[in-house]
């Protein structure tokens, strides 16, 4: 078990920067989240320590040894694929059997050590099916198990959870996570999924473009988001967009408010729809608007709100005992706390 | 008619369709066959009584045992040198993109298209030119024989090769290489296992295609050493017993049964 070092690491193809300048440190025992749309340089990263994609600068260092100029077969690290990547000639033992066989462990501790990595993912039973004969879900065990069973210096996993249904995802992502800290082993994710890097990392890496856009836990990025790409990438957000001079934020369509940030010029304002105060009667800083659409979920009732021409925001109410219920078209008084403010020019550019 | 007699109807024409094929194709076997047991040497109808004493005249006949031999031992060879430049090449074709690629590959499967006789004659100039330059004993050589039929199985083996590549997912390697394997061991525990009923299959199809190969064998032969072909031609300028029905006969069983070994061990349903 080791930490994970990333420095100025980039990958040029041509002109495209698949990754840029990517500086990481994962800590020993953390679960690292690498989180980002498509294209955002996250599966190259995951790529780089895992050997396959040579980086064009920087380094990689497991365990403080650097590992950069090393072939995928000599840096110890398990990786567990989208796709599972079993092989498909071998049964579920042999499968798990490989790594061990291929670090040269001898023959009568390889046994035991392939029913301990089965019986952790609790498929002791199956060991001699082949994977064809499995579930998604328990191919998705045994690639685990197989990443596992080396003991390796990192847990590598590539959106191990996209193949499966929605019941099995939230499953096996616990089951993923309990045993990662059960074990104390180091892990990289990679996901798209907010929900899921959410629920497992320790600390979350917010990625677009190529580069690292925000590192911090769960609630730092979610209370203070640090651009307004992650605001609007890792949970629900309404932007309202406008001018803030002398002190007031003004929109095209004529909403004006208070503002006191630190931010001249066109800018955009962050809110989150549950930090909402939807009321029948006005209230301090609250502005009316129209409830344009009513999207009843049960226990959360969400109200997309019409506060001027230009301005629908998303506010959520709980569905408690005597709360308000409003009906299409009635007006309602919303309010919110201190809300985040970015520039508008930029949506990477900091926000206050 | 109701949509699902019409299903019905259209089922039972396929099948009457491949049934009619399947005939098609059978009858030469079905009439060599049952020459091959005539007792009568002149071919004629009806047979005056069955034997098997051309199945004995076949085996006991020494030109066509050493010709057998000959040809297997050209099919054989043919077919691992085939099989050494097949699978590099397929490999090549299937992964890198490189200046030529398509030209690349229609140039390995060309063999199949040009006329055998075009190709002998080709290879025959090729050969008289080349001894002539070198001084080499080349022209009816063994050897000479063994690298025109490497051209004969070439195209199965590339073909059948890329055909189980495409279908081959590369990841698998990438898993292998992250659990410690380094690139031979990968390719022999993962990649080989995985490609292998294309390899087998390749290698079956280009053997059979060397070893029923006359045309261009007969460009290339030394007089005395002759393929199995060739001595059932020569055989049959003379005579016209059913020997040559009981030799092919004998033939298509070692086929046969070469074939239905082989898929006793690789399904070659799922590459053919």
């Amino acid at each position: 078990m080791a930490g994970l070092q990333l420095h100025g690491l980039t990958k040029r193809y041509g002109d495209f920067h698949a990754t840029q300048n990517v500086e990481l440190e994962v800590k020993e025992g953390e679960f690292l989240v690498l989180l980002g749309p498509s294209g955002c340089g996250k599966t190259t990263t995951l790529r780089m320590i895992a050997g396959f994609v040579d980086p064009t600068e920087g380094s990689i260092r497991i365990g403080g040894k650097d590992v950069t100029t090393l072939p995928p077969w000599k840096r110890n690290t398990g990786l567990v694929f989208q796709n599972y990547a079993l092989f498909p000639h071998m049964t579920v033992a042999q499968n798990v059997a490989f790594g061990l066989e291929m670090r040269g462990i001898a023959k009568r501790e390889i046994a035991p050590r392939v029913q301990d990595a089965l019986e952790l993912v609790q498929l002791g039973h199956l060991a001699d099916r082949y994977p064809r004969q499995m579930s998604g879900g328990q191919q998705q065990r045994v690639a685990l198990a197989r990443a596992l069973v080396f003991r390796p210096d990192v847990l590598l996993l590539d959106e191990p959870l996209s193949n499966l249904d929605a019941k099995l995802r939230h499953e096996v992502r616990i089951e993923i996570r309990a045993l990662q800290q059960r074990l104390g082993i180091t892990a990289v994710m990679v996901t798209h999924d907010q929900e899921e890097a959410l629920t497992m990392a320790d600390r979350l890496v917010v990625m677009s473009d190529g580069q690292v856009r925000q590192v911090g836990s769960q609630r730092d990025l979610y209370e203070r988001p640090a651009s307004r790409f992650v605001a609007g990438f890792v949970g629900r957000s309404s932007f309202l967009e406008g001018e803030i001079r002398d002190g007031r934020f003004t929109t095209p369509g004529g909403l004006t408010l208070p503002c006191d940030k630190p931010i001249r010029g066109p800018a955009v304002i962050a809110l989150r729809p549950e930090r909402m105060t939807v009321a029948a009667q006005p209230h301090p800083g609250s502005v009316p608007g129209e409830v344009e659409f009513v999207s009843y979920m049960g226990g959360l009732i969400d109200l997309h709100l019409r506060l001027s021409p230009t301005d629908l925001v998303v506010a959520q109410v709980s569905n408690r005992e005597g709360s308000l219920i409003p009906e299409l078209g009635d007006t309602v008084h919303v309010s919110w706390p201190d809300a985040t403010a970015f520039p508008a020019s930029d949506p990477h550019a900091r926000g206050h | 008619m109701t949509a699902l007699s019409r299903r019905h109807l259209g089922r039972w024409t396929l099948n009457a369709a491949a049934m009619l094929s399947f005939l098609y194709l059978s009858i030469p076997l079905i009439f060599v066959t049952w020459l091959s047991f005539y007792r009568q040497e002149i071919p004629s109808y009806p047979p005056e009584g069955y034997s098997l004493r051309w199945y004995s005249a076949a085996i006991a006949n020494e030109r066509f045992i050493d010709a057998f031999a000959t040809s297997a031992k050209v099919g054989i060879l043919a077919t691992i040198i085939g099989l050494a430049v097949a699978l590099p090449a397929a490999l090549a074709l299937n992964r890198y993109r490189f200046f030529g690629h398509a030209a690349l590959g229609n140039l390995l499967l060309m063999p199949l298209i040009v006329p055998g006789i075009v190709l002998g004659f080709a290879l025959y100039v090729f050969q008289v030119e080349t001894e002539i330059a070198t001084g080499l004993p080349i022209m009816g050589s063994f050897w000479g024989l063994v690298f025109g039929h490497v051209l004969l199985v070439i195209p199965w083996t590339v073909r059948l090769i890329l055909a189980s590549l495409a279908g081959f997912d590369r990841t698998l390697e990438e898993a292998a290489m992250n659990l410690g394997a380094g690139r031979m061991t990968t390719f022999r525990r993962v990649t080989m296992p995985s490609i292998l009923p294309g390899i087998v299959a390749g290698a079956l199809f280009g053997f059979v295609s060397s070893f029923g190969n006359l045309e261009m064998s007969l460009f290339l032969v030394a007089p005395g050493e002759t393929t199995l072909p060739i001595a059932i031609l020569q055989y049959l300028q003379w005579r016209i017993d059913p020997t040559i029905a009981a030799i092919s006969v004998l033939q298509i069983l070692i086929i046969a049964v070469a074939l239905l070994v082989t898929d006793r061990f690789v399904k070659l349903s799922r590459v053919v």
